[in-house]
């Protein structure tokens, strides 16, 4: 009935056009602002469902393709498409920007119109980035989404938050940069091979490259994605922006932005650069591990919630890199590559289940934020006492977080370990330790905020959570629970691809 | 003995954008004699209304291929057309911006507006400029009404000493460029670009190499590229921002269009060495210009700075040596101007009567005073960043991309991290503008052209960075 539709480009837009016409009812009248902004959101996320229901997961090649000549002088086309990687991230996206503007309901009293329309344009720019299949074009919706991102933490982040936000994009510039420059040399490379130039990440994928350009390539490509997962040591701006931004901020950054960079790795540095990830691979195996063992310990010291549920997401994030590039060492270790597809497919889990727990987990403390104005750790003890509803919630998400089996948590982290085996007993032994720390950090946290007696006066006035924020909670509570009891249709919809992803980068590029 | 050779009339229809202008412009003058100070408005109508039909008159005089006259002084060619269309619009919207500006200092005069035409008429004249003495005679006519325009504010301390700083170094650059054209002439024996362009391969290496260095002297002064930039932050600063509008917009686009004509019109044989030195000036300019306007609080001084770092962009296309690579320049050029003005012009949207709005300070605030015009500075802020969607993005891509086809990789990779250091100050803007509480609650009070004007040269920032294919092709396709 639909198949005439332009599915893909309508779930794009429609935020982005809707946020600016949420910023056209302008800041006087907040309620028109906010139910508008809602009605695009669920409009948009009503719209993706079919890009899952109508999902061909037989096949491992882009669907739901659109392709427009756009600037035709560099061949640099509208051109987009989704497979089984980037569909189950789209959906998180368009599900996460739902609970995102429910939970900017009545906390966002300056400029409201604004703080949703600026939600609303992020969410079509990151669903165009999953989506993006011309490179320049991937690029435009990359450094866009800064922009959003820049005034949501800089307008209604907290104290220190025009610092917090410099950095941020400071940050995440600089590592994209050097990425154009070798998308640019790509393009001068495929006319230099097939006589025009090229933008088409498929394409790319199938351009021979010599390994010395591909390990420059590699890097350049490391730096712009490491930036956004974040890995160690780049990944300091993310707990200063984590901290500052507002509780909506947090959760997109947390769910979303940080899986664009593990999205770029899988869609741009393995196809495209082969043997310098077979290179290289110690390298980012390094970088993982380093993230997942020491960011954890860091984690453990954190005085503010935030900063420990920032710290705690960079860790996980290290499970999904490491997940990535196991595969050379699994075919040294076994000979053959069949376990790779476990590692990466339990990265992709990873990267799905961390947006619902990092979401739940920023919007807890959200909720306690909301009520005391205080991140610290300290000035609270005894929650469950005035907040009982709230505290099942916040130890069921702990609970996730630290990787309990039958939550979403545990998949993707048994996964990638499992793949770990395979490949080396001590990136798996190292890769386990996390789960023992991360139980450590939350539940340590949980107990010290929520547990106890009561602390403080304060404390005993808390209310408990009102209906908005227990239906935001039971909706990514539910998701959890889902994807950790019943993790098939997800790994379906990737399976496909993920074979396909694997087959082409066991073959060498080079010419 | 001397032959009497036959007089053939030149054509004149490659050239009747310049004749008409130049007819309005004596027009202009007469009228504004006669007019009183409450009718100057005629002026600034007349000065507009000329502005138009020359663009029209460019673009119906637009050639199929390269045409010469005046015995080959005179080029037209699509390049030059594009060019004078984009000079005369851009002009256009100075003028409007200056206005009111002009009104409330008291310097609303008919000179601003002839002066100004003289200026565009020199630009046009080097646009199209096919010898030697046409580029001189151009640069010189665009040069002097700039000197008299930044001095127009005649009780305004740094505003005379913006003048005569502009006018010192100016004559010594015009200066140098005469002497390393002498030196070209000396060795090829014409003054005749397309002349010198066969002659190069025969003549004296190390005399046009000495020429060559004169030239380039002369150009990057114009251009304002490091080490030849000192004049432009003073100057900036020093002027009427009416007139800083001015300065800092088209002459940009004409003085590539000189770079184009002296280097690849005359000099192309010596590209070899004429790169070098240019991928020196580009480096340092993109360096310099970037690191040095994070130390400024003056936003003028502060878009001088990142003028002199996009002069170093605008060069590095011409450094790739290609026609792609010429057309990206020109590229950058346009889109430069666009974006300049429009800078300027947000600056003159919040100055009033007794009040400059110089500083970044002056900006705090302005997401409540005005949403609009608030996210009119972030499109121009983040489009000189070179940030998509806006428009400096495409340019920035247009002119890295035929670096490194042309195998300047290092180029394009300093090119970029310039970029970077220079996003901060950028940044630096748009978090007054939307962090930062205002100092006083002063509206905007800037008349309905203006906030027209500058909403539409703000829309076109974002609406050519979202389709910029057709700006693109034509400027590419004017190399072809």
């Amino acid at each position: 009935m639909f198949s005439n539709l332009p599915l893909l480009s309508l779930v794009i837009w429609t935020p982005i056009i809707g946020g600016m016409l949420v910023l056209a009812t302008g800041s006087k009248n907040s309620i028109e602002a906010k139910v508008l902004s809602l009605l695009v959101s669920l409009v948009t996320l009503a719209l993706s469902i079919p890009l899952y229901t109508q999902f061909d997961s037989s096949l491992a090649s882009m669907q739901f393709e659109e392709l427009i000549p756009w600037i035709t002088t560099f061949h640099i086309n509208y051109h987009i498409g989704i497979d089984g990687i980037s569909m189950p991230l789209i959906v998180l996206t368009t599900f996460i920007s739902v609970i995102v503007i429910i939970a900017g309901w009545e906390v966002i009293s300056y400029k409201t119109a604004q703080y949703m329309a600026a939600f609303l344009i992020l969410e079509g720019l990151m669903i165009g980035t999953f989506a993006a299949m011309d490179a320049m074009l991937f690029y435009v919706f990359w450094e866009a989404l800064l922009i959003p991102m820049f005034v949501i933490i800089g307008i209604w982040g907290g104290p220190n938050r025009v610092y917090a936000t410099i950095k941020f994009f400071l940050y995440t510039f600089l590592g994209s940069v050097l990425m154009l420059i070798s998308l640019l040399y790509l393009y001068m490379h495929a006319a230099d091979v097939n006589g025009v130039g090229t933008f088409n990440i498929q394409d790319l994928h199938k351009l021979p490259l010599a390994l010395n350009a591909q390990i420059l390539i590699f890097l350049s490509f490391l730096l712009a994605f490491a930036v956004k997962v974040p890995m160690w040591p780049v990944h300091t701006w993310l707990p200063d922006a984590h901290v500052e931004a507002p509780t909506g901020g947090s959760v997109v950054l947390a769910a979303i932005m940080l899986k664009l960079g593990g999205y770029g790795f899988v869609r741009f540095s393995l196809p495209i650069t082969p043997d310098a990830s077979m290179t290289l691979d110690w390298l980012v195996i390094l970088l993982s591990l380093i993230a997942i063992v020491y960011i954890g310990f860091v984690a453990l010291v954190q005085a503010d919630m935030k900063k420990l549920i920032a710290y705690s997401s960079i860790s996980h994030m290290g499970f999904v890199t490491l997940g990535f590039f196991l595969l050379w060492k699994i075919t040294d270790n076994t000979g053959s590559a069949s376990g790779a597809v476990l590692g990466l497919e339990g990265a992709m889990v990873q990267m799905i289940s961390h947006g619902f727990i990092s979401a739940a987990m920023f919007l807890s403390v959200g909720v306690l934020y909301d009520r005391m104005h205080s991140r610290m750790i300290k000035d609270y003890g005894g929650v469950v006492n005035t907040m009982p509803a709230f505290a099942s919630f916040a130890v069921f998400f702990a609970m996730a977080n630290a990787g309990l089996p039958g939550t979403s948590g545990f998949v993707g982290e048994f996964m990638v370990i499992m793949a770990a085996f395979k490949a080396n007993f001590w990136y798996a032994f190292l890769a386990a330790i996390t789960l023992i720390l991360g139980a450590a950090y939350t539940l340590w946290m949980i107990k010290r905020v929520v547990f106890g007696a009561i602390a403080n006066e304060q404390v005993e006035h808390l209310e408990d959570m009102s209906g908005r924020e227990f239906f935001m909670m039971l909706l990514l509570a539910l998701a959890v629970l889902a994807i950790g009891l019943y993790p098939a249709p997800l790994l379906d919809v990737m399976h496909a691809t993920i074979d396909n992803l694997v087959a082409h980068i066991s073959v060498s590029k080079i010419p | 003995m001397l032959q009497n050779t036959n007089f053939v009339i030149p054509d004149f229809m490659p050239a009747m954008p310049e004749i008409f202008l130049l007819s309005m412009v004596c027009v202009i003058m007469i009228i504004d004699l006669f007019l009183k100070d409450e009718s100057r408005g005629a002026t600034y109508i007349l000065s507009l209304i000329t502005l138009m039909s020359s663009a029209l008159l460019c673009f119906a005089t637009f050639p199929e291929q390269s045409i010469s006259t005046f015995n080959g002084s005179f080029i037209l060619d699509p390049m030059a057309s594009i060019l004078k269309m984009a000079i005369c619009i851009i002009v256009i919207a100075v003028f409007i911006y200056a206005k009111d500006y002009l009104k409330d200092r008291n310097i609303y005069k008919g000179e601003y507006f002839t002066l100004g035409l003289f200026g565009v008429l020199g630009m046009m004249v080097m646009v199209s400029a096919g010898n030697f003495l046409t580029v001189y005679l151009g640069l010189e006519l665009l040069s002097l009404s700039m000197y008299a325009m930044i001095a127009m504010q005649r009780d305004s301390i740094v505003a005379s000493e913006a003048a005569m700083k502009y006018f010192i170094l100016g004559a010594i650059a015009s200066g140098m460029l005469l002497y390393g054209m002498s030196m070209v002439y000396g060795v090829t024996g014409s003054l005749d670009l397309a002349s010198i362009k066969s002659a190069v391969s025969g003549a004296d290496r190390v005399v046009m190499s000495f020429g060559l260095v004169f030239i380039i002297l002369g150009i990057a002064f114009k251009l304002g590229a490091v080490p030849f930039h000192m004049w432009m932050p003073d100057v900036y600063h020093g002027s009427p921002t009416s007139v800083t509008l001015y300065i800092a917009s088209a002459p940009k686009i004409a003085a590539f269009a000189m770079m184009y004509r002296l280097l690849v019109d005359g000099l192309v044989g010596m590209q070899a060495d004429w790169q070098m030195i240019l991928i020196i000036l580009s480096i340092l300019s993109m360096v310099f210009g970037n690191v040095v306007a994070i130390a400024q609080t003056n936003i003028k001084r502060m878009l001088a700075y990142s003028t002199i770092s996009h002069v170093g962009f605008i060069l590095m296309g011409v450094i790739a040596g290609t026609q792609a690579g010429y057309g990206a320049s020109m590229f950058y050029a346009i889109v430069y101007a666009i974006m300049s003005v429009a800078g300027f012009g947000m600056i003159v949207l919040l100055s009033r009567a007794g009040f400059e709005a110089e500083n970044i300070e002056d900006f705090k605030g302005l997401n409540q005073k005005s949403p609009w015009f608030a996210f009119i500075m972030m499109a121009i802020m983040l489009s000189m960043a070179g940030v998509p969607p806006f428009l400096g993005f495409w340019a920035k891509i247009a002119v890295l991309q035929e670096a490194v086809n042309s195998g300047f990789l290092g180029l394009a990779i300093v090119g970029v991290l310039a970029s970077v250091v220079g996003a901060f100050y950028y940044l630096r803007v748009i978090k007054a503008v939307y962090f930062d509480k205002p100092i006083d609650n002063t509206p905007i009070q800037a008349s309905m052209d203006i906030r027209l004007t500058l909403s539409v040269n703000g829309m076109a920032i974002l609406a050519l960075g979202l389709y910029p294919t057709a700006l693109i092709t034509l400027c590419v396709s004017a190399f072809i």
